[in-house]
């Protein structure tokens, strides 16, 4: 049908029909009209983005208090019962701070980049589906914000914009430790995003479509990915705490090393963001590894919630089984940060770039090649085609544990630099006046130096009065 | 000498632009008014990156300054400054009498402050000529071990923190709160302990902290290898420690290191063993010793160093005698106060000590003793007098600490927080 030959309410009627944007799946379904869809969508809105930022909010208590559970302590427990009231008193402090901006900050980016760290974490969250549809006079409704035909795309999309706001605010404060604390997570969260897109493209393969309804779908009627995936969702998993900035990749703000990395020079309510964002970026991490691999908002052991009508029950009960799979990862996630050691700067890239990325490229091979001759066996797609696929992940499991060479990946002393290496990099610089304030001639003393190094390599760095003695 | 050691050397503090205080070495020609002119932030000619890892940042273990030149994120110098903590203790202890130096000797090493009171007191001892009683020396060889365990547990938590292990931290910590406990149940205070005196201990033992410190020795080898369980196998500390720091031998030697860092190295030099105090001789314990020399090799030690310090501590226990606790000497320990009223030598023994304080002969006496952080000595000048005319301090983490830029140039910016957690530097000890 030509446009021309549609009149305005023609078109009107055309738009209003949602049907003819979303092909009528199972789960995806557009609501009857485009009052209703709007109307809805607002509602859901709403009610997520409540929901959602008191989660976040809850979260910090509840990391509190996992971390009191696992030192040993207490945790919060003075402001209101149990301490729950604690995140209200936290977020109280913070608006009431002084928010401090360095004078040599760069204005606008410094004032943008704590919102560009915490809107795309949020974003991510419209795409999941969050429970089976609901049932209404209207019509069914989609119980994801926007169910998006591309959402596993969008999720990409904007996953990758969450590296701008860190770089921004570590680029902006004029800050030593914030510059390397910036550089530090561009370097690493572009480096884990590839692993991270890469360890999904076999779930793609498996539910051949890009939409996350869609994908939750086909793990009801295969069993879920985390089983016939294994792999690929261990590559998830890891990438997901990098790029989430979680120990044992906290590079960026390792407090120990960077002060507090990107955000050293912010307080008040835009460190509160920073802090909001990491914490939103968790859930998304954890809601998407839920959505995945772990069947979405699928009740597991029952096809109850798959088949017949969708009821108001089947949607609270679905609901709840997505909530209690995202609780699990973000209790993960806490439980390793407050269990392991964090991780060098050129470990964190050997493993992302060196173990990670072929991992995951050399998986998309076998899923492919697995299923194409399963299909070819004739396996009908289901529980033994998930089944056949688990075997083989175990064997490739096997075989990653017993070649994995913690020796290799690991390699501490190997980032040191020879005498020659440091000599020749030293005389690059001219001495630095406040390590030898006054010098005449530093670039002569760097030079004499280096040319020192060489020779005595045991004089090297030792400015001792001892030197000074023996020589 | 190289330009620059003189320029080490002959550093003082200069006020830069802003009126802050540098403590950068000046060079004699230009020292004052180019310092003034100095500009506040250094432009270097290449890339490279100036940065101050200290005083004032969470990696730093008090206010130890070092200015890195980085590349990238590779180190390739490393200036230490150390005296933001200068307190003038030694100076100040040549106007004090012999006991009243004790409570300085706490806050040197204020995470060794009863290790340093026996120290104090074994040097003063030997000057004064005194032989202490048998309860005192088991008493004081509780007080070491407990002295070093409680200094191993803040390294041991610092450096996991530094890492990026925050849990083992408190459970460690937890470990200290009931040893600090045990100690203000018996001096009365936790860290400022000024536990021990000329002669003899300040309080006896109350009833029933042989119990608590029977409870400590049983369940704190628990706990300490639960948090050894969390890091010594685990691959990301293995590869954070292993082979970082690497001193060899006789590079650690050269260096005049001692202690943990030394033995780390495979050299098995310890005090305890090799000029014996207060009868170590007599107990069965064994040193630690490294081969590799690196971050790792020196956790492992110190960590093994704990057990044998509660090996020590069972046959301690096992061994304290009855008996009198102080000396019966009347030139450093006061009388009893019934006899100062009924006899007339008792109470000018009483003045005496009072007013003037105990008067070694003159001589002068260096004692070393193991430290927690290596060998420590005090070392001591009579005139005769109740004052020593000189009171100086060989603290091990400063020496230690000496290396610092040998072993961090070429690493990596977060190697430089390992190896500065693993020399166990205490700025009290190395500022003084």
């Amino acid at each position: 049908m030509s446009l021309t030959a549609i009149s305005p309410t023609m078109a009107l009627d055309v738009l209003a029909d949602l049907s003819t944007w979303f092909p009528r799946q199972d789960s995806q379904v557009a609501p009857e009209s485009v009052y209703t869809f709007a109307l809805a969508s607002s509602i859901k809105l709403l009610v997520v983005f409540t929901l959602y930022m008191l989660g976040v909010a809850m979260l910090t208590l509840a990391e509190r208090k996992v971390s009191a559970w696992i030192q040993d302590r207490r945790g919060p427990n003075r402001t209101g019962p149990f301490g729950l009231l604690q995140p209200v008193a936290d977020g109280l402090k913070n608006l009431m701070k002084e928010e401090v901006r360095p004078a040599d900050a760069d204005k606008w980016l410094f004032i943008i980049a704590p919102m560009l760290a915490f809107i795309p974490a949020m974003l991510t969250w419209a795409v999941l589906p969050l429970a089976s549809p609901l049932p209404t006079p209207w019509g069914l409704i989609s119980m994801s914000v926007a169910s998006l035909p591309v959402g596993y795309l969008f999720m990409l999309a904007i996953s990758s914009l969450g590296v701008y706001g860190m770089v921004l605010a570590g680029w902006s404060s004029n800050n030593k430790y914030a510059l390397l604390g910036s550089l530090r997570s561009s370097a690493q969260m572009i480096s884990y995003e590839i692993a991270l897109g890469m360890s999904t493209i076999p779930v793609l393969l498996l539910a051949g479509n890009v939409s996350l309804n869609a994908i939750v779908e086909q793990q009801a009627h295969m069993g879920w990915n985390v089983l016939s995936l294994t792999i690929a969702w261990f590559i998830f998993l890891v990438a997901a705490f990098a790029e989430t900035n979680r120990l044992p990749f906290d590079l960026p703000e390792a407090e120990a090393e960077l002060v507090a990395g990107y955000h050293t020079e912010y307080s008040g309510m835009k460190f509160s963001l920073f802090f909001i964002a990491e914490y939103a970026n968790m859930a998304t991490m954890s809601g998407l590894m839920s959505a995945l691999f772990f069947g979405g908002w699928d009740i597991p052991f029952t096809r109850w919630d798959n088949e017949g009508e969708f009821t108001v029950v089947k949607t609270l009960a679905t609901l709840a089984t997505f909530a209690a799979k995202t609780g699990v990862f973000l209790f993960l996630f806490m439980w390793v940060r407050w269990t392991l050691p964090r991780f060098r700067y050129d470990q964190l890239m050997t493993l992302g770039w060196g173990i990670m990325l072929p991992l995951a490229l050399g998986y998309i091979l076998v899923i492919a090649a697995a299923s194409l001759a399963l299909d070819a066996l004739g396996v009908p797609r289901g529980v033994p085609f998930s089944l056949s696929l688990l075997v083989l992940n175990i064997a490739i499991g096997a075989v990653l544990l017993w070649w994995g060479d913690r020796g290799k990946l690991l390699s501490p002393a190997s980032a040191r630099l020879g005498q020659v290496e440091l000599a020749r990099r030293r005389a690059r610089s001219a001495a630095p006046s406040s390590m030898a304030m006054g010098a005449p001639t530093a670039r002569t003393i760097a030079v004499a130096e280096a040319t020192q190094d060489q020779s005595e390599p045991a004089l090297v760095g030792a400015g001792t009065v001892s030197d000074e003695v023996t020589n | 000498m190289s330009k620059r050691t003189i320029e080490m050397a002959v550093g003082t503090a200069g006020i830069d632009a802003y009126g802050q205080p540098i403590r950068a070495p000046l060079s004699v020609r230009s020292q004052g008014a180019l310092a003034l002119e100095a500009p506040y932030e250094p432009e270097l000619e290449s890339d490279h990156m100036l940065i101050n890892i200290g005083p004032q940042h969470p990696a730093t273990h008090g206010v130890l300054r070092l200015v890195l030149e980085l590349d990238g994120e590779t180190v390739v110098r490393c200036v230490p400054h150390i005296g933001y903590l200068h307190c003038g203790f030694e100076k100040i202890g040549e106007y004090r009498q012999y006991n009243q130096i004790i409570p300085w000797t706490d806050r040197e090493d204020y995470l060794n402050s009863i290790g340093n009171n026996v120290a104090f007191v074994l040097g003063a001892e030997r000057l004064f000529g005194i032989e202490i009683t048998p309860r005192c020396t088991v008493l004081r060889v509780i007080a070491m071990e407990l002295s070093r365990i409680m200094s191993h547990l803040v390294w041991m938590g610092t450096t996991c923190i530094d890492i990026g292990a925050f849990t083992p931290f408190l459970w460690l910590y937890q470990e200290r709160e009931n040893l600090y406990n045990l100690l203000e149940g018996w001096v009365g205070a936790r860290l400022t302990t000024t536990a021990t005196r000329v002669g003899g201990m300040a309080a006896e033992i109350p009833d029933g902290w042989m119990d608590g410190l029977n409870a400590f020795i049983r369940n704190f080898p628990k706990t300490l290898n639960e948090s050894d369980k969390m890091l010594s196998k685990n691959g990301i500390w293995m590869g954070r420690t292993v082979g970082i720091g690497a001193l060899t031998a006789e590079e650690a030697i050269n260096c005049g290191m001692s202690g943990a860092m030394l033995r780390a190295s495979g050299v098995a030099y310890d005090v305890r063993k090799d000029f014996p105090y207060l009868d170590y001789e007599t107990y069965d314990f064994d040193v630690a010793v490294g081969t590799s020399g690196d971050v790792y090799d020196r956790y492992l030690v110190r960590v093994e160093e704990m057990r044998q310090s509660i090996r020590i501590l069972e046959q301690a226990v096992q061994r304290l005698p009855d008996g009198p606790l102080n000396v019966d000497d009347p030139r450093v320990i006061l009388p009893p106060k019934t006899k100062a009223t009924s006899q007339m030598e008792s109470m000018i023994h009483h003045f005496k000590l009072v007013m003037e304080g105990p008067r070694p002969p003159i001589g002068e006496v260096y004692v070393p003793v193991e430290s927690p952080k290596g060998e420590k000595g005090y070392y001591l000048v009579s005139d005769g007098t109740s004052k020593p005319v000189r009171w100086r301090i060989r603290p091990p983490a400063f020496v230690n600490l000496s290396a610092i830029p040998r072993m961090v140039e070429g690493h990596l910016l977060s190697d430089v927080i390992a190896i500065n957690a693993s020399i166990d530097i205490v700025m009290g000890e190395i500022d003084r």
